[in-house]
C-alpha cells in the first residue's frame, strides 16, 4: 500500500507542494539529528569550537520551522486538504515543533560543553552518558525514518526504548548522587552531567511524539498518552 | 461576433507600443479608471488593476458584484449589450482595446473566451477545433491535423478522443466538452484566455482536471478566471481580486489574500461571514 500523503493528486502542483513540505521536514530532521550528535560529542570531548557550531545551526533550524509552518498554512488556505492530506499537514506542524525543541536541547548541551571547557575538570569523565546517548540517537534516527517512510511497524520498538531511556536516566541520577556524596567537589560537574542527561531524556520524549504523529498520519488514530501495551494494540489493529 | 472588419489592427504599432510602454514588461493587461454603465445603472466603479503576463488572475465576489462584467470588458463582449457604456481604459500590451482603430474580431482572436456552459458546435470533434483556423481561411490538411492534435493535447483531451475525432462533439461528457472548447480557443493561439466560471457546471473530478489544465495553460497564456467558488480561486490563481458592488476591494497575490487579507470586507467574504 502506498502510505505517503503525497503523490497521485489530479493536481500535480498539490503533489509538489506536499512533497516539498515533506522534504523540508526531513531536512530539518537531519539538521537537528546532526546538532544533537555534535553537541554530545562536543560535551564528551570538550570541543568548544564544535559546540559553537551547534549553537549557530540553531538559526537555520528555527528559520526552517517558520518556513514549514508558513507553507502548511498556505496549503491549508489554498487547497482545503482533507483526510490523509489534512492529517499530514496538521501533524507536520506538530512534528516540527518537536524537532525545534530537540534542537533547543542540543543547544543546551552545547552551552554546557562551552562552560565546562572553561573549567579545569577532567574532560574524559562523562562515560556515564555513553549508553544513554546511544539509545536516544537510535530513537531519533528511528522516528525520522518512520516519518520518511510513513512506517508504523517500527513505532512500537522506538516507544519501548523510551521506557529503557527513562530507567537509564534514573540510574544515572542515582550514580551521580553517589559520586556527589563521595566528593562534594564534584557537585558542579555532576550537575552539568545531570542536565545533559535530562536534555537527552527529553530528546527521547520528542522522538516518541514524532512516532505518535506518524501513526496519526497513517492510521488516523490518536495514540498520544497511551500505555505501551495500548499503543501496540492500536497499531496492530 | 458580428462586427464588421472596418478598422484593420496594425500589429506593428502594437509591437512598438509594447516596446515604448515598458514600465512593467510583465504586465499584460492594465485596467485604468474603468467605469461601466448599463443604461442608468453603474456596474463598475473606478476599477484600476494590472494583470501579469502568463499568470492566473482570479476574480471573486458575490453575485452581481461586477466580476463577469469586468471579465467581459477585456474582450469587449459588453459591446454586444446595447445599453452598455464604458469610461476609462483597458490596455492590452499597452494598447487601448477601446481605441477606434482596434478591430474587435482581431482583439477576440488575441483574447479567447470560455464560458460557464460548454458550447461545442454540433460538428465533429475535429471540426470544432479546426473551426477557428478554417474561418481564417486555412484549409491545408496537414496544418489542420497538426493544430488539432496540438490543441487537443494542450487541453489534456487528446488521449481520450484521438480514436474518435470524427465523432460528434455533443457526444462527449460535460467535462470533456469544456476541455474541447478550451482546445478550440487555444487552436488560434490567443495571448489571453478569459474563463467565465469554466467549471461550475462540472462534477468535482472534471473540475479538478480543468483546474490542472489551467495550471498547465499558464505556461503559454495569460489567464483571467471568474469563479464564484472561492476555493477554486485559491487553488488555481496566482493573483486574486475581490470585488463587491462593482468596486475592486482588494487585489493581490493569492497566498496573501487567502491567509492574511488586508481589508475586513475581504476577510468577511472569504471566511463566510458575509453574504
Amino acid at each position: 500500500m502506498e502510505n505517503r500523503a503525497s503523490g497521485q493528486h489530479i493536481s500535480h502542483l498539490f503533489d509538489e507542494e506536499m512533497e516539498n513540505v515533506r522534504h523540508k521536514v526531513l531536512t530539518m530532521g537531519g539538521l537537528v539529528q546532526q546538532q544533537m550528535e555534535q553537541a554530545v560529542l562536543a560535551f564528551i570531548t570538550s570541543d568548544q569550537e564544535l559546540a559553537e557550531k551547534v549553537l549557530q545551526q540553531d538559526d537555520t533550524v528555527n528559520n526552517l520551522e517558520m518556513e514549514i509552518d508558513h507553507d502548511c498554512i498556505e496549503i491549508i488556505a489554498r487547497r482545503q486538504p482533507t483526510a490523509i492530506d489534512l492529517r499530514m499537514l496538521i501533524s507536520v506542524i506538530k512534528v516540527i515543533t518537536d524537532l525545534e525543541r530537540i534542537g533547543d536541547e542540543a543547544g543546551r548541551i552545547a552551552k554546557m560543553a562551552i562552560r565546562l571547557d572553561a573549567t579545569d575538570y577532567y574532560h574524559d569523565q562523562y562515560h556515564e552518558l555513553n549508553h544513554l546517548v546511544e539509545m536516544v540517537k537510535g530513537m531519533l534516527n528511528g522516528s525520522l525514518d518512520a516519518f520518511a517512510r510513513m512506517d508504523i511497524e517500527s513505532v512500537a520498538k522506538i516507544t519501548r526504548k523510551d521506557e529503557k531511556v527513562d530507567r537509564e536516566y534514573t540510574s544515572i541520577i542515582r550514580q551521580l548522587i553517589t559520586q556527589m556524596m563521595e566528593d562534594p567537589r564534584n557537585i558542579t560537574r555532576m550537575l552539568d552531567v545531570l542536565w545533559t542527561a535530562r536534555a537527552l531524556e527529553r530528546i527521547g520524549d520528542h522522538a516518541c511524539n514524532i512516532c505518535e504523529h506518524v501513526v496519526y498520519i497513517v492510521k488516523g488514530d490518536d495514540v498520544r498518552h497511551l500505555k505501551q501495551e495500548e499503543l501496540e494494540h492500536k497499531i496492530k489493529k | 461576433m458580428t462586427e464588421q472588419k472596418t478598422h484593420a489592427i496594425d500589429m506593428g504599432s502594437i509591437a512598438k507600443a509594447v516596446e515604448n510602454n515598458n514600465e512593467n514588461p510583465d504586465t499584460c493587461i492594465q485596467v485604468k479608471d474603468l467605469n461601466l454603465f448599463y443604461g442608468e445603472k453603474q456596474a463598475l466603479f473606478n476599477v484600476n488593476m494590472e494583470m501579469a503576463r502568463k499568470k492566473v488572475t482570479a476574480y471573486i465576489g458575490p453575485s452581481g458584484c461586477g466580476k463577469s462584467t469586468l471579465l467581459r470588458s477585456i474582450n469587449r463582449m459588453n459591446d454586444l449589450v446595447d445599453s452598455a457604456r464604458i469610461d476609462g481604459k483597458i490596455l492590452l500590451d499597452g494598447e487601448d482595446i477601446y481605441d477606434k482603430a482596434v478591430n474587435v474580431a482581431d482583439l477576440r482572436r488575441r483574447v479567447g473566451m470560455v464560458f460557464q456552459k460548454p458550447n461545442p458546435f454540433p460538428k465533429s470533434i475535429y471540426e470544432n477545433v479546426a473551426y477557428g483556423l478554417r474561418i481564417q481561411g486555412i484549409n491545408d490538411r496537414r496544418t489542420l491535423d497538426e493544430t488539432v492534435e496540438k490543441s487537443l493535447r494542450g487541453a489534456a483531451l487528446w488521449d481520450e478522443v484521438k480514436d474518435r475525432l470524427q465523432d460528434n462533439a455533443l457526444g462527449l461528457s460535460g467535462g470533456q466538452q469544456q476541455r474541447l472548447v478550451i482546445a478550440r480557443a487555444i487552436a488560434i493561439e490567443p495571448e489571453v484566455m478569459l474563463l467565465d466560471e469554466p467549471a461550475s457546471a462540472l462534477d468535482p473530478i472534471s473540475t479538478l482536471k480543468i483546474e490542472e489544465l489551467i495550471h498547465e495553460l499558464k505556461e503559454k497564456y495569460t489567464i483571467v478566471i471568474v469563479t464564484h467558488n472561492m476555493q477554486q480561486a485559491a487553488r488555481v490563481s496566482d493573483y486574486t481580486a475581490f470585488m463587491y458592488m462593482g468596486e475592486l476591494i482588494e487585489f493581490g497575490p493569492t497566498n496573501n489574500l487567502f491567509t492574511n487579507p488586508t481589508k475586513k470586507q475581504t476577510e468577511d467574504y472569504i471566511t463566510g461571514r458575509y453574504g
